[in-house]
């Protein structure tokens, strides 16, 4: 079976499909397949942001770690979803650990290349920031909707 | 309408605050109930408290109950042998006869599960009338999911999706993590030949409601089942009433269109 090319699988992700083919010809430049055995740490906290990932296949879990207590996870991503977005922001240092879950294959795109890409072609940058700012706001939405502790009793929210 | 003596004939602890009581008659039992139905259950000396019907097993009546206050917490206390009154079965039932022939996507969150599972079971037992079925349950953690035993057998079924989340859980869990609507990514469903059910709070319920309709799933073809305050259950108080609807009578399962504007009804 023939391997698809990066710039073939980026142009079946539906995060992409408002981007012109001009566009996808341009990020496959920045873009390799990636795989993670089940348990392996992609990126953790504080470390620079220099990539970020499309998962095609398997499951990737945020987890944030507390002193003194637990670690903590606040969500999982699945085929189709964006993983990460702090290399659009300075200091470009993620604020979580991303771990396979399951054996998760992704496409990785280089975020330097990718800035690099969106200073020279303005247009291009707005529309990526566009496609991300979608993302960004559906996943407040969502931690919104988290936050409420929806299932929680009045009482024991009240006592948080 | 006067109570009907039960007794409790099975206790089963699903969850540290909830308990599944399977109930028999004492005296002549209850009239034939519904999926999305309820019953006024009465802890003799504290009060009533509305809850749906979780499933039945011979005769015996299954009610899931959270414990949350005075009547919830006396029926929690019940023990094996003891007796309370019932009254019902109350309101409207699950449109599931109606969605024949369609796709199938439930959405339960926390308790909600429980008066969805007896619409649950009767899609399984006439599983050749209905394409997917896709089974979305979200809880608080890990701890809080009811029926995992149950859940796991449901998806054995063909053509049957069970996918579970929580709101947050520790590095531990293995499942998803996120709001039960974010399990809507993972089903794929053409909108127009889809029949959705949802139950849960109603913060939950306005949510999985409005990714069915971006899905393209007419309103009119989404069940919700509201939850207010109940005293009479038969239309007479104006406990429950929202505009002309009485949720006793008319609901607790109301298409979403109906639904919709009466959710932004304060509680009285
Ligand atoms: C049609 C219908 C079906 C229902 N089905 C079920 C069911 O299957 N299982 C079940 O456990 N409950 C169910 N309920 C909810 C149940 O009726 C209430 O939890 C109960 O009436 C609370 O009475 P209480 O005396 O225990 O608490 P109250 O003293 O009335 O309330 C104590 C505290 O709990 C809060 N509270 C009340 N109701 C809820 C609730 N639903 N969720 C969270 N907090 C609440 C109150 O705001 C208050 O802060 C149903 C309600 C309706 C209207
Ligand atoms: S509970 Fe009395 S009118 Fe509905």
């Amino acid at each position: 079976m023939k391997h698809k090319s990066i710039r073939e699988l980026l142009a079946e992700q539906p995060f992409f499909h408002d981007l012109r083919d001009s566009d996808l010809d341009l990020l496959a430049g920045c873009g390799e397949n990636a795989h993670f055995r089940a348990g392996e740490t992609i990126f953790g906290t504080g470390e620079p942001a220099d990539y970020f990932y499309l998962i095609r296949t398997g499951r990737v879990s945020l987890d944030i770690h507390a002193p003194g207590r637990a670690d903590i996870v606040i969500s999982t991503l699945g085929p189709d979803e964006v993983l990460g977005a702090s290399w659009l922001i300075p200091p470009y240092h993620w604020n979580f650990d991303a771990i396979a879950r399951e054996e998760t294959g992704a496409i990785r795109l280089d975020a330097t290349c990718l800035r690099g890409k969106c200073e020279d072609d303005p247009a291009l940058g707005y529309r990526l920031m566009k496609s991300f700012a979608q993302v960004i706001v559906d996943r407040l939405q969502r931690v919104r909707l988290q936050l409420l502790d929806v299932y929680g009793t009045p009482a024991a929210r009240a006592n948080g | 309408m006067v109570p009907t003596r039960y007794r409790v004939a099975t206790k089963r602890q699903e969850l540290t605050d909830t308990w599944t009581l399977g109930l028999e008659p004492v005296d002549e039992p209850l009239e034939p109930w519904s999926p999305g139905q309820f019953n006024m259950l009465w802890a003799f000396g504290v009060g009533e408290v509305a809850i749906s019907i979780s499933g039945s097993e011979d005769d015996t009546l299954l009610h899931t109950v959270r414990r949350v206050g005075a009547g919830t917490e006396a029926v929690c206390a019940l023990a094996e042998g003891e007796m309370l009154g019932l009254r019902g079965p109350f309101g409207s039932r699950w449109r599931t006869v109606e969605a024949r022939g369609k796709d199938v996507v439930i959405l339960a969150g926390g308790i909600g599960l429980a008066p969805l599972r007896p619409a649950i079971r009767q899609l399984l037992l006439d599983r050749g009338s209905y394409g997917r079925i896709s089974i979305l349950v979200g809880a608080r953690h890990p701890e809080d999911l009811l029926f995992v035993e149950e859940m796991s057998r449901w998806a054995e079924s063909p053509g049957v999706d069970v996918e579970i989340t929580v709101d947050t859980a520790s590095s531990g869990w293995s499942g998803h993590v996120g709001v039960v609507t974010s399990l809507m990514d993972r089903v794929e469903i053409d909108g127009s030949s889809v029949h959705g059910f949802a139950c849960g709070p109603e913060v939950m319920m306005r949510f999985a409601a409005k990714a069915l309709t971006d899905r393209g799933v007419a309103p009119t073809a989404i069940d919700v089942s509201l939850e207010r305050n109940m005293k009479c259950a038969i239309a007479q108080c104006g406990h429950c009433q929202l505009g002309p609807t009485f949720v006793c009578r008319d609901g607790p399962v109301l298409d979403y269109a109906t639904a919709q504007p009466l959710m932004m009804v304060r509680e009285r």
